[in-house]
């Protein structure tokens, strides 16, 4: 086992995909317990959709660079989001559910009108799965991912205590003078560049998960805001490594094999908060 | 001097007033109750005199020396923080937030401030508990000490009491009464229980079909408090 994972260790592929694979799994946890708390989890779901069409657009026009084009769609659709979240008049969800489901429906068939690949299906499915775009990794898109990612640890750790103070309670913060429009709009487009990053790792999908079960499963044991955040992160790190190295070894889809893992830490974490009784803090 | 004054101030959302022609000045030092129905405009007034929402009409002014992100508040609960992951410390800390200016982290001299307030409310022995486990008068308690983080002066209290037992609603008062007469904090506090107001108040704020602003002695004195109590059946305490 050790041994064969030491083989494949030396290819420079399977290094780039644990690499951005930990670097994902770390910037995708972070943001999880504000999402959850401030019940912005749907708006990740809505805008993991958008990417999906951003792509699918990309991939018509011949764009030599997807993400130069995918990025910004998706940031703008997470400024939008939130807006229209925010508008009392038309319903939040509705819209969400409305932009997220037109871009996925829009984005399939614009592939399917328009695609010159031989494999359609192959391609919606690895674009929604994830499946194997992980380990085709070039050298620059590592970089990019690597820059991208250290920008919002840095990022979050600058805006940690903002963070809370907003997602704790938005009326207090805003009294207080903190910028809360500008905390929220930081948050979506955190979210937005989280989401295009992890499209690499685990595809439009099963993106909500990466960022949702290790929050949820910290939530179970910890008690306060900075070790629910800590032990989010490390869980959902070695989650994702325990799960890309399964998949290597025994050839299963990436995307869906880590989420498999994340999930299987959530059941282990509920267990041990229930023989536990209390939670640690 | 007035520490903030409110002139003809009509109150509202989307331009349908809930509240019009409201006057007040409370100086510092003072302790006002504001008392009404369900429904009558009281958290509004609140959240406009914090500058959380405009008012459709009318001025505010802060005293010298206040400046509006100076002011502790304490508001009514919201559902989020009933399952909220975080310790007391960390949400009494967030209290220092108006004085992070540009600076990521809280200072030295932030944390403490809250470790004062901390000792002040009696929560130094639940500093590490999570707020979710706490009782409802230790979280009124937490969002106090948090408040007082806050708060240079002006103290602005949105039903403070609710939802709390008699004998935890007793000690509440008395925080409160020792925060205004020992430390010259000065009080607005929302409250339902009237006879408490009158007993704890320097001045009374009534809103509603009837708008009444002065002191206690001249609020027993009107015809509002008068039918109030007639109708309760009872005296004052
Ligand atoms: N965000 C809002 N948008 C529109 N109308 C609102 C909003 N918040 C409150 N209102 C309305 O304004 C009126 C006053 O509400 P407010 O919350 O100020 O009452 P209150 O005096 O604090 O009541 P309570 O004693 O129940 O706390 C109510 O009729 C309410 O329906
Ligand atoms: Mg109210």
């Amino acid at each position: 086992m050790i041994e064969t994972i030491g083989t494949y260790l030396q290819f420079p592929f399977v290094r780039y995909a644990l690499i951005v694979g930990v670097l994902i799994a770390l910037c995708s946890s972070l943001l999880g317990v504000t999402l959850v708390l401030k019940r912005f989890s749907f708006i990740g779901d809505g805008l993991s959709h958008v990417a999906f069409g951003a792509i699918a657009i990309a991939s018509v026009l011949h764009l030599s660079d997807n993400m130069l084009f995918v990025m910004p769609v998706t940031v703008l659709c997470a400024v939008l989001l939130l807006k229209t979240g925010q508008n009392t008049r038309i319903k939040g969800d509705a819209a969400i559910a409305m932009i997220s489901v037109g871009a996925l429906a829009l984005g399939y068939l614009l592939m399917h009108l328009f695609s010159v690949s031989s494999n359609l299906s192959g391609d919606v499915c690895s674009t929604l799965f994830g499946s194997t775009s992980i380990l085709t990794l070039t050298r620059s898109e590592v970089w990019l991912c690597v820059v991208l990612s250290l920008a919002v640890v840095a990022i979050f750790i600058f805006f940690y205590h903002r963070i809370f103070a907003v997602t704790f309670d938005e009326n207090f913060a805003r009294a207080a003078g903190t910028r809360v429009e500008a905390c929220n709009l930081l948050i979506a487009v955190i979210v937005a560049v989280i989401i295009v990053l992890a499209m690499n790792l685990v595809g439009s999908l099963l993106i909500s998960a990466l960022i949702i079960f290790p929050a949820m499963s910290a939530m179970r044991l910890f008690r306060s805001f900075k070790s629910v955040t800590i032990f989010s992160a490390v869980l959902s790190v070695f989650c994702a490594l325990a799960g890309l190295l399964i998949s290597i070894v025994a050839g299963t889809p990436v995307g869906s094999t880590i989420v498999a893992a994340d999930i299987a830490a959530f059941l282990i974490c509920s267990v041990l908060a229930r023989l536990l009784g209390r939670s640690v803090s | 001097m007035a520490l903030l004054s409110c002139k003809d101030l009509t109150l509202g959302y989307d331009g349908h007033p809930v509240l019009s022609d409201v006057s007040f000045t409370v100086s510092e030092g003072d302790y006002l109750c504001i008392v009404g129905e369900n429904g009558s405009g009281k958290s509004t007034l609140m959240k406009t005199i914090l500058g959380l929402q405009k008012p459709l009409r009318g001025t505010i002014t802060f005293g010298e020396g206040l400046r509006q992100n100076q002011i502790g508040y304490l508001p009514q609960q919201t559902a989020v923080q009933r399952d909220f992951p975080a310790t007391v410390q960390e949400i009494v800390l967030s209290g220092c937030q108006a004085r992070l200016g540009r600076r990521p982290f809280y200072s030295r001299e932030d944390k403490a401030i809250a470790r004062r307030n901390l000792e002040r409310m009696e929560l130094l022995p639940l500093m590490n508990r999570c707020y979710r486990e706490l009782s409802g008068g230790q979280q009124q308690r937490v969002l106090l000490a948090r408040a007082l983080c806050a708060a240079g002066k002006l103290l602005v209290l949105d039903e403070p009491v609710a939802g709390l037992d008699p004998l935890v609603t007793a000690e509440m008062y008395s925080l409160i009464r020792n925060l205004n007469r020992k430390d010259g904090i000065t009080v607005i506090m929302v409250s339902h229980d009237l006879a408490a107001a009158v007993q704890e108040a320097s001045h009374i704020l009534h809103v509603g079909q009837h708008l009444f602003f002065g002191t206690r002695e001249e609020y027993l004195n009107s015809d509002l408090a008068g039918v109030f109590f007639s109708l309760k059946g009872g005296e004052p305490a």
